[in-house]
């Protein structure tokens, strides 16, 4: 450990009581996130040492919802911001509060002063400065920054992450720079929908979710939507499990198993069969092609097999 | 220098050697990002081998399709077994990809083979080497063709996007008329505006590089190397053929030469049989639905033999028409007199297809372009130079 000793803050950013990366997995237990090693090891690392956290897995399988749990684990505000193609720099980082400068221009003439380099000074000056997503998480302390579906966003919109995630600086031309002084916790998520640059990921830590097997899952289910039976959650896990292991063209992501579970409460379901399976299958597959395929399964042996197993 | 990961105190070396084990297996792994996983490591405790797993995984990997090669790697390095390094190997491919040209003119002796050495060396011989079918070339021909090929340019068909940019008219642009306003101590100055900036769609390639495309896959992915080199346009180009590859990332080399030794170690299905249904339906899954062939125009470049089932075929055809914006099919054998879509992969993805043309000579590559960025095909014929008469119409 001799090398790195010099390098690491003392403790970063991570909560009191929290030492080692199992510490990290029990306290996300706790707040109602289930983890695994290799994602608990990536919080902790992400604390520890103030570096983003890059998320990349299918959709639905609790990348948002991790940093929406460290918010609330830090104590810390959530400042999200959702990427979209064309997102560019007024709507992620600052823009100038122009109608404010003209008023603040016209309240000085009207006051009859002459001195033009203070007047210009003064209207660009912070306070005329309208903070985005990206500001704000510089300018919270401490604050969880969430960078969700970066690749939405097109390559130019990387630039403009790429300076705020390695050195946590916004330079404004007219104002200068500014920098975090305690370094938000970042969590940038992507969809793969596109290759995000690598100058971007190199910056962070890389974590690649995939989805729960099935004890987890019940667990999930049963912490999420504790009105659900036992019984009613293993057997939907069970099911969800069996529709992943098919060949759809969206699998089903935890998202849709809280979804059905809380679909199947509403309707009064105490255990599951075929029928209730094959009706309310939409709150689970979103395409027809998926809904064909599935009902070819047949439901009652899965759900059976479910309840023999345990 | 492998060791156990509760040998040294000190894991510098361990870990530079380790990284170099990660870029010999295929994962990016750059030496930058060994200084990260240094201080991961500081952090855990590096004794325990799941902690030096997961500071290396988080560290040094960039996308999922590095983790199956770190989980090697990690074993291999750490249980004191370097794996081979497929560095090494680059000489195979070369002669893979040189191989397929040299045999090109054996393989196909019935077209042109007679015209082949008695080429006119006059200023027309430029217009005869457009119009003349790629399998049928000399390798003097062939060098010149690579040459003209890379001066192609392959922009999408243009669409409006969300970046604004000024305009004489158009919504009035707030910001810049404040600023305006701001410039003039507040007086009433002009309304600036802007309208939405125009850029291409993107382009999405899907080369054959099967056994019955040989002789056009060199010259096709060179074409697709021209393409990928123009700035400001997005193009992805895989190859298809037993598997699909992902190589846009092997064609973003500026020499065209060492783009195609790249390609070359990266194609593990030189020449195979074609699955065209399941690696369309390959490539939908793990990239077109994702978004990548959404609003884009997709270009399949093959000649419709496909091995496996052709309902599979014409199912993922038609999910591939649906996401995307265009889907144009150029087929090289298109041009042969007599031809007729009857391959039954070629037949079932037609009804899916908006444009189909050929792709057997420069100036049939040239219409391509122009299909691509939105002329229409009768139009871009039209246009094209000089080249014998297209009697056997066969589109849909």
């Amino acid at each position: 450990m001799s090398v790195a000793d010099g390098l690491l803050p003392e403790r970063g950013l991570l909560p009191a009581g929290v030492a080692t990366p199992d510490g990290m997995r029990t306290r996300l237990d706790q707040a109602g996130y289930l983890s695994d090693d290799g994602l608990a090891t990536a919080a902790f690392l992400a604390l520890r040492l103030h570096r983003p956290l890059f998320l990349e897995g299918e959709a639905g399988v609790g990348k948002t919802e991790l940093a929406k749990t460290l918010a609330g684990i830090l104590a810390a505000p959530l400042i999200r911001l959702q990427c979209y193609e064309g997102i560019d720099a007024s709507q992620a980082l600052y823009d100038w509060d122009f109608p404010r400068q003209l008023l603040h221009l016209r309240a000085a003439e009207a006051a009859g002063i002459r001195d033009v380099d203070r007047l210009e000074s003064e209207l660009y000056s912070r306070r005329f400065l309208l903070a985005r997503p990206l500001l704000q998480a510089l300018e919270t302390t401490p604050s969880v920054l969430l960078v969700d579906e970066v690749d939405r966003a097109d390559d130019e919109f990387e630039a403009f992450l790429l300076e705020v995630l390695s050195d946590f600086t916004i330079s404004v031309p007219e104002l200068g720079t500014l920098h975090a002084e305690v370094p938000p916790v970042v969590v940038v998520t992507s969809n793969r929908t596109r290759e995000v640059h690598d100058a971007l990921k190199r910056r962070c830590l890389y974590h690649w979710l995939d989805h729960p097997g099935f004890a987890r899952e019940v667990e999930i289910v049963r912490r999420r939507v504790p009105a659900a039976s036992r019984r009613l959650a293993e057997q939907v896990a069970g099911v969800v499990q069996a529709l992943r292991g098919e060949d759809l063209l969206k699998p089903p992501g935890i998202a849709e198993t809280l979804d059905w579970t809380q679909a199947l409460v509403a309707l009064g379901a105490e255990t599951l069969n075929a029928d209730l399976v094959t009706t309310t299958l939409g709150s689970v597959l979103k395409y027809r092609e998926d809904t064909d395929r599935a009902r070819r399964l047949d439901f009652a042996a899965v759900v059976a097999a479910v309840a023999g197993g345990g | 220098m492998p060791a156990s990961p509760d040998s040294p105190p000190d894991p510098t070396g361990t870990v530079v050697g380790f990284a170099r084990t990660l870029q010999a297996a295929g994962v990016a792994a750059d030496p930058d990002r060994v200084p990260a996983m240094i201080t991961a490591l500081a952090a855990l405790n590096p004794r325990r081998r799941a902690d030096v797993y997961w500071a290396g995984r988080l560290t040094l990997c960039a996308n999922a399709d590095d983790l199956g090669r770190y989980d090697r790697a990690f074993t291999a390095y750490f249980a004191g077994e370097i794996p081979p390094d497929p560095r090494r190997q680059t000489a195979s491919p070369v002669r893979r990809l040189s191989a397929t040209m040299q045999r090109v003119p054996a393989a196909e002796p019935e077209t042109g083979a007679a015209d082949q050495r008695t080429l006119p060396a006059a200023a027309s011989g430029t217009e005869l080497l457009r119009a003349k079918d790629m399998a049928a070339l000399s390798p003097a021909e062939r060098a010149a063709v690579h040459r003209l090929l890379a001066a192609f340019a392959l922009p999408g068909e243009r669409r409006p996007s969300r970046r604004y940019a000024p305009a004489h008219r158009g919504a009035i642009d707030a910001g810049r008329t404040m600023r305006e306003l701001l410039r003039r101590g507040g007086e009433p100055a002009r309304l600036r505006r802007h309208t939405h900036r125009d850029r291409p769609r993107r382009v999405v390639l899907l080369v054959d590089v099967s056994g019955s495309m040989s002789a056009y896959a060199d010259a096709l992915l060179r074409f697709a190397h021209a393409a990928t080199r123009r700035r400001g346009v997005h193009t992805e180009v895989f190859t298809i053929g037993t598997r699909l590859t992902r190589v846009t990332r092997e064609l973003s080399h500026r020499d065209v030469e060492l783009a195609m030794v790249a390609v070359g170690a990266a194609v593990p299905d030189w020449s195979g049989g074609t699955r065209l249904g399941e690696l369309v339906k390959a490539f939908l899954d793990r990239w077109g639905q994702r978004g990548l062939a959404r609003g884009a125009v997709v270009v399949v470049l093959s000649d419709g033999w496909d091995c496996g089932d052709p309902a599979v075929l014409g199912a993922q055809m038609t999910r591939l028409h649906r996401l995307a914006h265009r889907v144009v099919w150029a087929n090289p054998r298109k041009s042969r007199p007599g031809y007729a879509p009857t391959a039954a992969g070629m037949a079932a993805a037609l009804p899916h297809v908006d444009d189909f043309v050929e792709g057997h000579s420069l100036a049939a590559l040239e219409r391509l372009a122009g299909v691509v960025a939105g002329v229409s095909v009768a139009s871009a014929e039209r246009s094209a130079a000089p080249d014998r008469s297209i009697t056997e119409d066969t589109r849909a």
